[in-house]
């Protein structure tokens, strides 16, 4: 009779039944076995792959070649050197366009990041209705991009206007809004920061609710104010999210395209030309697919930057 | 939870004097700013063509014409808009599910060689956004090497691309880090293989980030804009977004805004019904734990 123990007596595996045992054959087993893994598990990922390979690795290799090409649908494209380059640098819209694509990312920053932050700080405080603030600033980031623009127009309508009637019942100045030069930039930007709020107040809302109680007290402890605590205790502990949220506001701001392209296809006087627009424009307007690239290619090399500072940023953050 | 202003202050008389009159003013602020352009848009779309028109505005329509929701989706053809949108949409959806649910699998779980260096290569494309790659996609949809086909006005063009998103791929990855591997194992022993673990363990478990992945795809897939406008030149096959935009200048105003709010009400549906999905999706993904 035998008595069976938990613990085993070797720790080596058993050998197959009636035959010797050969570690070798064993690891090789093993090692296919691995392999055999390995194969299903790129089986899954295959899909993936191939559709990241078309649309994003190989684009975003493609572009850097297609600046230096000229794209001729019917005879092949041919390398030209620099120029695509040289015909922008020909081009007095160009410099027009990053201009106001810079313009609109700084406009776009002062308003769509203090105006969410001080919504976020002032929301936190309350008890009351807060379910209904968050889905009444997340609405707008529900509307599709086209239908906002295209209300907006209406909404700035000098004649019939919403805006310029509510203006006057508070008796404040009215303004031509998109039809004018002047200010036809900051009233795109105004319908960005509406449309978008929304997505950065929540998040800024949910970092605020991570800050632990007790520094509060111990700021009040030793006499700070109301505007010193969120000096001191609320700014620094979200400084994460305030500068990953700077990063990706600048990445998709210097990217706008629909409200220009919808609201004031780029006037008035050129006024709202944005680097998207005119990448637009000379693909899709002039037929020109190399000198959209070369364009396209210095946007990439202006966001790569911001991109690179915002990788580095969250993977410091998570080792 | 103790936040900027401590409890005590808000049960004096002052402290609540002061709360309720902030929270009177913010309500009365947000209200204007998200309340009233939505209600402007919903009754103008009921006004008649004069009023719409006229110089001040009216607060209130004088005659409700509910018919131009009907005279829209008439005149405006919306049958076929909508269902060109269902499509393109639903496509996207069902695409980006079948290629994204394997992957994220694969990377969790079935952990390949060079499964983080393929998750890497994903991830930085998160920066290198569509919008900015516009051109060269533009081409590789015209001509999709290795198989030569033209995808331009076909729906495929619209579904492939969407299928490329690293940001869903990533929040379900960390989704499925956390069931864990005992029960991986246990339906091993049972004899079940990858595919069979993954149907029946894994998505049974997952369908709250299930839930998630999809909301934002189908809000993202209704969204878009510039990506239709480019590959589906044939305007009996563009979404309805794209064909608002292009009939925009030619139609009476009342008409094009009953076709602006029914453009709009499928996906503020959506978001009533599944605000607490979507609100938690957007601070799960974007914070990065």
């Amino acid at each position: 009779m035998t008595v069976t123990t938990g613990t085993s007596v070797t720790s080596r595996p058993a050998a197959a039944p009636g035959g010797p045992y050969r570690p070798a054959e064993q690891l090789r087993a093993r090692r296919r076995r691995r392999l055999g893994e390995h194969a299903t598990a790129y089986g899954f990922l295959c899909a993936a792959l191939a559709v990241f390979a078309l649309f994003s690795w190989y684009p975003i290799v493609r572009n850097v070649l297609l600046a230096f090409q000229d794209v001729n649908f019917a005879t092949g494209n041919s390398w030209v050197g620099l120029e695509n380059f040289r015909r922008l640098a020909d081009d007095p819209l160009v410099g027009t366009a990053w201009k106001n694509s810079a313009l609109f990312t700084l406009y776009a920053l002062l308003l769509g990041y203090a105006v969410p932050f001080a919504a976020a700080v002032v929301v936190n405080e309350f008890r009351h209705a807060r379910a209904y603030f968050r889905i009444l600033v997340y609405l707008p980031v529900m509307l599709p991009p086209v239908v906002v623009a295209l209300m907006w127009n209406w909404f700035y309508d000098p004649g019939p206007g919403l805006i310029n009637e509510l203006l006057r019942t508070v008796h404040l100045p009215t303004s031509s809004w998109v039809d004018s030069a002047d200010t036809s930039l900051v009233s795109l930007v105004i319908v960005a920061t509406w449309a978008n709020m929304g997505t950065t107040t929540l998040i800024y809302l949910a970092a605020l609710q991570t800050i632990p109680g007790e520094l509060y007290e111990a700021a009040e402890l030793d006499g700070a104010n109301l505007w010193q605590r969120i000096r001191h205790v609320t700014i620094p502990q979200t400084r994460f999210v305030l500068l990953i949220l700077l990063l990706l506001q600048v990445v998709a701001t210097m990217q706008v395209f629909t409200e220009p392209f919808v609201m004031t296809g780029g006037g008035p006087e050129d006024s709202t030309v944005t680097v998207m627009l005119l990448i637009y424009r000379y693909a899709f307007v002039y037929n020109d697919f190399g000198t959209a690239s070369a364009l396209s290619l210095l946007l990439l090399l202006v966001l790569a930057l911001f991109s690179a500072a915002y990788l580095r940023l969250t993977r410091t953050r998570e080792t | 939870m103790r936040t900027l202003i401590r409890p005590a202050v808000l049960r004096t008389r002052r402290g609540r004097t002061v709360y309720w009159a902030v929270l009177a003013l913010v309500l009365l602020l947000f209200t204007v700013a998200f309340v009233i352009p939505l209600y402007w848009m919903g009754t103008g779309a009921v006004k008649s063509a004069p009023e719409v028109a006229q110089n001040p505005p009216t607060y209130v329509p004088r005659e409700w014409q509910l018919g131009n929701f009907a005279e829209a989706w008439q005149e405006l053809d919306l049958t076929r808009y909508f269902l060109n949108t269902l499509l393109l949409v639903g496509g996207a959806w069902l695409f980006q599910l079948a290629v994204q649910i394997p992957a994220a699998y694969a990377l969790s779980k079935l952990r390949p060689r060079y499964g983080n260096l393929v998750l890497g290569l994903m991830l930085v494309t998160l920066m290198m956004p569509v919008t900015a790659l516009l051109v060269p996609v533009y081409l590789t949809v015209v001509d999709v090497p290795l198989l030569g086909l033209n995808l331009i006005d076909t729906p495929a063009a619209v579904w492939l691309p969407a299928g490329a998103n690293a940001f869903n791929i990533y929040i379900l990855k960390n989704f499925f880090d956390r069931v864990p591997d005992e029960l991986l194992d246990a339906a091993r022993m049972d004899g079940a293989g990858p595919v069979t673990t993954m149907v029946r363990v894994v998505l049974p478990l997952s369908r709250p980030i299930i839930a998630v992945v999809s909301i934002l795809s189908i809000v993202t897939a209704w969204k878009d804009f510039i990506w239709p406008l480019v590959v589906l030149p044939d305007p009996a096959k563009q979404p309805i977004s794209v064909f608002l935009q292009r009939v925009a200048p030619d139609i009476p105003l009342n008409i094009l805004i009953a076709g602006l709010v029914l453009a709009s009400a499928p996906l503020i549906a959506l978001f009533l019904v599944f605000q607490r999905q979507i609100l938690s999706g957007l601070t799960a993904g974007s914070l990065k734990g």
